[in-house]
């Protein structure tokens, strides 16, 4: 009797969620590098100083032949110089530091926009519902891009500009999907069962909605950081992103595609950069879906 | 048939009406209950039967707030309340429970089962050491062993999981358990089972239950008094074994006689012809006229009340010839 009594007592606390984390990471390698990959990344651009070897900005005289084109990737310059003999990797390095600040900083803001907007106009419904939504479908209808290109058009280019920009854009999708979530959870059995045992509304959203949507959150997060990650990439691409001299991925490629033919390596490191970076955040946002899936919350230890 | 003195909920002319698509090409309301009547004693199990787009679960799911009724009134244990709002919803709500059809959807899958009958324990503000008695209390009480405590709804029966859905409602000490299609989901043997559990907590603890089906034998099983519902509308009530026996409105008879006979006799057929009726379009006088094949002219034009018949139920049909027009169907119990 006194067993089943610890039984009834440790199921109260919540199962851990870490240790079920670290075992699903020792099984699935590919979820491990990716979140490796992701965790380097954070790292290497929050402590870029001390990673990068050299100087993002300086131009360094040897880094030019005596005609004047860009040393290739050596015992100096490991991963080469550019056109202007800055080295390319710590470039690569303060670039991180853009690319990552933008994705989950934009991202983050669009994701509690989004979940907000979603899950109020989904679980109230009517007229609420309503202006939520058409506000959604206006700023859904504008292509991506070229609304990002019209709105830093208009309040000029800087890296806070465009966070807010892509988060502004990016929201939109986040609120469609947890809209339509949360109108299904809200007719589940056990949600109106919560409502028949008497909790209340922010009860319910907190303890049945939420939770549900978590994988949701989780997985349209870490693809928009991907996604973000992109925009600023084409928004740097097309001379409007993160202003010069400030190091970034999109405005590497950018350059880099000028002297494609004759250093390669100008566009090759940035670009594959980029898609391990973008790889590594949707293979890490599988892998968290598995975790915080239902279908394996029974299967303990 | 003791304890029956006291009155635990009675509904009065109850009405749920759902709006139709709005905009320009408004459609009429849909009337999924229309005018609902009836009382319930401490201790006695009332069936509710009828096909479905009936009214039966819109009627339970406005008893416990989760539909709100247009017009009527609800009281319980003489708490009168017409007027819908949550604040006045809540104090009823919590005398009123319900066990839903899926067992495989009423409890949350992130929820392990003493967390899900906790919650019910929860909104009783208990400290945490009486909420793991408790818990472990309901789970005999529903005759669980306490291992299950731990597992997920996931790891457990359909038999297990509506154990548990009995549980998490018992929580709460409500008055009243709505059982909404509760066995239906389940296998025979189960079923049993379940009814069984049922009817050994209501004997322990004097509750009363509202017992949805479709299943005629179930309710005749379970329930002291059956209503009949059709098109919102109850078109006959009375003792169970009286109405399901001795059915007295044509749509009861059409019922009854769907019922599979296990001796494989062919008893008389009282076949009804046709779909259930449009909600939002209703036909006029009596909504069961198109489909019946013994209808008058009056039928078409006017609506019949619930009178009382010759065998002490009460039908709502113009065929009908009162034993006494009481015209409120208390008066089947003075004469029962």
């Amino acid at each position: 009797m006194h067993d089943q009594f610890e039984e009834v007592e440790s199921s109260l606390d919540s199962v851990s969620l870490r240790s079920r984390a670290w075992s699903s990471l020792k099984a699935d390698k590919i979820a491990f590098a990716s979140v490796v990959i992701v965790l380097l990344l954070i790292f290497i651009a929050i402590f870029a100083p001390w990673f990068a070897p050299k100087k993002p900005l300086y131009q360094y005289p040897d880094g030019l032949s005596e005609i004047g084109a860009p040393q290739g990737p050596g015992k100096h310059f490991l991963l080469g110089a550019d056109q202007n003999g800055r080295d390319v990797l710590s470039r690569l390095i303060f670039g991180a530091r853009v690319s990552l600040t933008v994705g989950v900083v934009a991202t983050a803001l669009a994701s509690f926009i989004g979940v907000t907007i979603g899950a109020i106009s989904g679980y109230l419904g009517g007229w609420v519902e309503s202006i939520l939504m058409r506000l959604t479908d206006i700023v859904l209808s504008f292509p991506i891009l070229l609304f990002c290109i019209a709105l830093i058009a208009v309040t000029g280019p800087s890296t806070k500009n465009v966070v807010l920009v892509i988060a502004f854009a990016y929201w939109t999708y986040l609120a469609r999907i947890i809209r339509s979530q949360v109108l299904s959870l809200k007719e589940r059995e056990f949600v109106i069962a919560a409502r028949s045992l008497g909790l209340t509304t922010p009860q319910i959203i907190r303890r049945h909605i939420i939770p549900h949507l978590i994988p949701t959150i989780i997985v349209y997060s870490t693809l928009g950081v991907a996604t973000s990650i992109l925009i600023e990439a084409s928004l740097s691409f097309l001379g409007i992103g993160v202003p010069l001299p400030q190091p970034s991925w999109g405005e590497m490629i950018s350059e880099g595609q000028k002297y494609f033919q004759s250093a390669p390596w100008l566009l090759v490191a940035p670009g594959v950069t980029m898609i391990i970076a973008v790889l590594a955040f949707n293979l890490m946002g599988d892998w968290l879906t598995d975790l915080f899936d239902t279908s394996s919350m029974g299967v303990k230890r | 048939m003791s304890a029956q003195s006291n009155s635990l909920l009675s509904v009065a002319d109850l009405t749920v009406h759902f709006k139709g698509k709005g905009g320009l090409f408004a459609s009429q309301p849909v009337k999924a209950v229309d005018g609902v009547t009836f009382e319930i004693f401490e201790g006695e199990t009332l069936g509710i039967a009828g096909e479905s787009g009936s009214g039966k679960s819109t009627l339970a799911r406005a008893l416990i707030g989760i539909n709100k009724p247009n017009s009527g009134s609800i009281s319980v244990r003489g708490n009168t309340i017409s007027n819908f709002s949550n604040s006045a919803l809540r104090p009823i709500r919590k005398k009123l429970q319900m066990v839903f059809q899926d067992p495989y959807d009423s409890l949350d899958p992130r929820f392990t089962i003493a967390e899900s009958i906790a919650e019910g324990l929860q909104i009783r503000n208990l400290p945490k050491s009486e909420i793991k008695d408790e818990v472990r209390a309901l789970l005999e009480t529903v005759k669980l062993p306490a291992s299950l405590a731990t597992r997920f709804p996931k790891e457990l029966s359909g038999g297990q999981r509506q154990r548990v859905a009995i549980a998490r409602a018992l929580a709460t000490k409500p008055d009243l358990i709505i059982c909404d299609e509760a066995v239906a989901a389940l296998d025979v043997s189960v079923r049993a089972q379940i009814l069984n559990l049922l009817q050994d907590i209501q004997v322990q603890t004097g509750i009363s239950y509202i017992f949805i089906s479709h299943d005629l034998s179930t309710l005749r099983y379970i329930s002291k008094n059956v209503a009949i519902m059709y098109a919102g509308k109850i078109v006959e009530y009375g003792n169970s074994d009286e109405v399901l026996t001795n059915p007295q409105h044509p749509y009861t008879r059409a019922l009854v006689s769907a019922v599979p006979n296990i001796s494989g006799q062919k008893g008389e057929k009282f076949k009804s012809v046709g779909e259930p009726p449009d909600l939002a379009n209703l036909p006029s006088g009596c909504a069961f006229n198109p489909r019946c094949k013994e209808s008058l002219a009056t039928c078409s034009s006017e609506a019949p009340k619930l009178v009382t018949t010759l065998s002490g139920s009460q039908a709502a049909c113009h065929l009908i010839k009162p034993y006494e027009d009481s015209g409120f169907h208390k008066g089947g119990e003075n004469h029962a």
